[in-house]
């Protein structure tokens, strides 16, 4: 018996193996997110348009983009900074600083908000230093926006970390060998060499930013208008059963989804190719 | 500075201060803050709230669907870890994609589709009514949507090892004799074992703290299908922070808990790699 066919899979394990992975994924996935799509458009373009522009609609859409607009760029750069801390350099206490930065994915999403409501609530540390002054932070768009800073807090760092270790030090010894300043050689070396992993975390991060719903259902109060994100725009109305008005503004966070795999299939197809190619030159 | 190892490369004293106080800021103060407040309610109060009855019931059903559903995605997440990175079919590399849906589709609208899908008059829920199985509004449709958000976990911590695994080591199994299923069976299983583990209890750990995908398909019904974290919502609601905070408290210990057995597993997964 030849070894290749003694490492084939028989036909039959083969069959049932793929089938149940196409059914399971179908049933699982695509099926929920065939029902968004239909659900939206159940009563035509017309009602689909109009749930969208709908003024309240449009608040929440809104509140999302200034949320994500604040904390994907603030994470962003700690994201880089962190990572090229931890990759870069050697010192005591590293791998507990990385656990410590993971922690929010721990963490249940309703916890998130709900330890900012004991900092900054009525009833919290400062609730009535910050009433006195006339400041609003819980149940008003601060809270919102701290609260998706925290759910969002590793995505950048954890994509970076592992890319930059891989990477090692040389090229930047290199460069700083040559005479570049350290401000040169990071926006000449580090950077590019991290930009695909940079994109890749970023998405992510904005995905997560944009989609969050328990974090900031905790801290939001759901005042129509002025505290409610696109998440929870898609809850009030499902719980006032205008499913397909509920499905239109779902329909939007699903089409983010799907740019976001779209773009992460891509970027993970260039970081292989890459990996390949470097792989070969070593050889 | 003594504590870290000498090169040339600049920045880390800014870089280290930096990731230090924005941790701080966002993460460390906050948590800590809310651990000095569950401290500060005193034994009695405390237990008051984390052991009544409807918190007792909601912790047991939390644990026992995320628990259910880490089951099936072991076994679900080892099936298409496989068939993705051994077999080349037509469309192998969309379902591929497919599989990061749950991270990237938020959970309020995976929530309101899962349970219009699964209930009595959906399209799979009318199927499984006419089995006799109801599939939404009680523990089975929590289980569902807890499947959904988990299986990413176990097939993204599967699918590396098996990419790496030497295909040498089939071989040499194969030549001494052993069948195909005898090779998946004692010579592949057993080496995936760490990541597979690992996998399940980040889906588990993911499982205890979903709100967002659950609470639409859970029914919310005291005693029967409330989870853990809607009582800390409801008792937000009802402006009893004390409550919410002693129920948080027991959340994060278990959650703590987990991080540490992951750190142990995920320690032993590199040992046996090198």
């Amino acid at each position: 018996m030849n070894a290749s066919r003694g490492i084939q899979d028989p036909w039959w394990l083969r069959y049932s193996f793929i089938a149940f992975a196409v059914g399971f994924l179908s049933l699982l996935l695509l099926l929920p997110l065939y029902e968004v799509f239909t659900q939206a458009f159940s009563k035509g373009w017309d009602y689909y348009v109009e749930s969208l522009t709908d003024p309240i609609a449009l608040e929440s859409i809104k509140l999302t983009l200034i949320a994500a607009g604040v904390a994907v760029p603030l994470n962003l750069v700690f994201g880089v900074v962190a990572a090229y801390c931890v990759a870069k350099f050697d010192f005591w206490g590293k791998s507990f600083l990385v656990s410590l930065i993971d922690l929010p994915f721990a963490i249940s999403p309703v916890i998130s908000g709900l330890i900012y409501v004991l900092i900054f609530g009525l009833q919290g540390w400062f609730g009535h230093a910050l009433a006195g002054a006339g400041i609003k932070i819980i149940f008003a768009i601060p809270g919102i926006v701290l609260a998706t800073i925290f759910v969002t807090f590793p995505f950048v760092a954890r994509e970076l970390i592992p890319l930059m270790e891989e990477q090692g030090k040389s090229e930047e010894e290199a460069a700083l060998m040559l005479g570049a300043s350290p401000l040169k050689m990071f926006l000449m070396v580090t950077l590019p060499n991290i930009r695909w992993g940079l994109i890749y975390g970023v998405i992510l991060c904005n995905a997560r930013a944009m989609g969050e719903f328990g974090a900031v259902s905790v801290v939001s109060g759901h005042i129509r208008g002025e505290t409610n994100t696109m998440p929870l725009h898609v809850e009030i109305l499902y719980n006032e059963y205008n499913f397909t008005a509920a499905f239109a503004v779902a329909s939007l966070l699903a089409f983010l989804a799907l740019a976001t795999l779209v773009i992460k299939t891509l970027v993970d197809l260039r970081l292989k190719l890459v990996k390949n190619l470097t792989a070969e030159g070593t050889e | 500075m003594t504590f870290r190892q000498k090169t040339i490369l600049p920045g880390f004293k800014i870089t280290f201060t930096w990731t230090v106080i924005y941790l701080s800021i966002i993460v460390l103060i906050p948590l800590g803050g809310m651990f000095a407040k569950s401290f500060s309610l005193g034994w009695a109060d405390f237990a008051e709230h984390a052991f009544s009855e409807r918190t007792v019931a909601a912790l047991r059903l939390s644990f026992s669907t995320a628990l259910a559903a880490a089951v099936v995605n072991l076994f679900a997440g080892f099936v298409i870890a496989w068939v993705l990175t051994r077999y080349d079919f037509w469309g192998r590399r969309l379902l591929d994609t497919l599989v990061d849906l749950p991270f990237a589709l938020p959970t309020a609208v995976a929530g309101i589709a899962l349970s219009t899908v699964y209930a009595e008059n959906g399209i799979l829920g009318s199927q499984l009514a006419k089995a006799g199985i109801k599939a939404a509004y009680n523990p089975t449709g929590i289980t569902i949507a807890l499947i959904f958000i988990g299986l990413p976990f176990v097939v993204r911590s599967v699918q590396p090892v098996l990419e790496d695994f030497e295909i040498e080591v089939e071989e040499a199994a194969a030549s001494l004799g052993a069948t195909r299923l005898q090779t998946i069976a004692r010579v592949i299983l057993p080496s995936l074992l760490p990541a597979l583990f690992s996998g399940a209890i980040m889906a588990f750990s993911r499982a205890l703290g979903e709100y967002g995908s659950v609470i639409f398909i859970a029914g919310n019904i005291p005693l029967k299908s409330e989870i853990a974290p809607l009582i800390i919502i409801t008792k937000l609601e009802q402006h009893n922070v004390q409550g919410a905070t002693a129920v948080a408290a027991i959340m994060l210990m278990i959650s703590f808990t987990l991080l540490l057995v992951l750190n142990f597993l995920q320690i032993r997964q590199k040992r046996r790699a090198i």
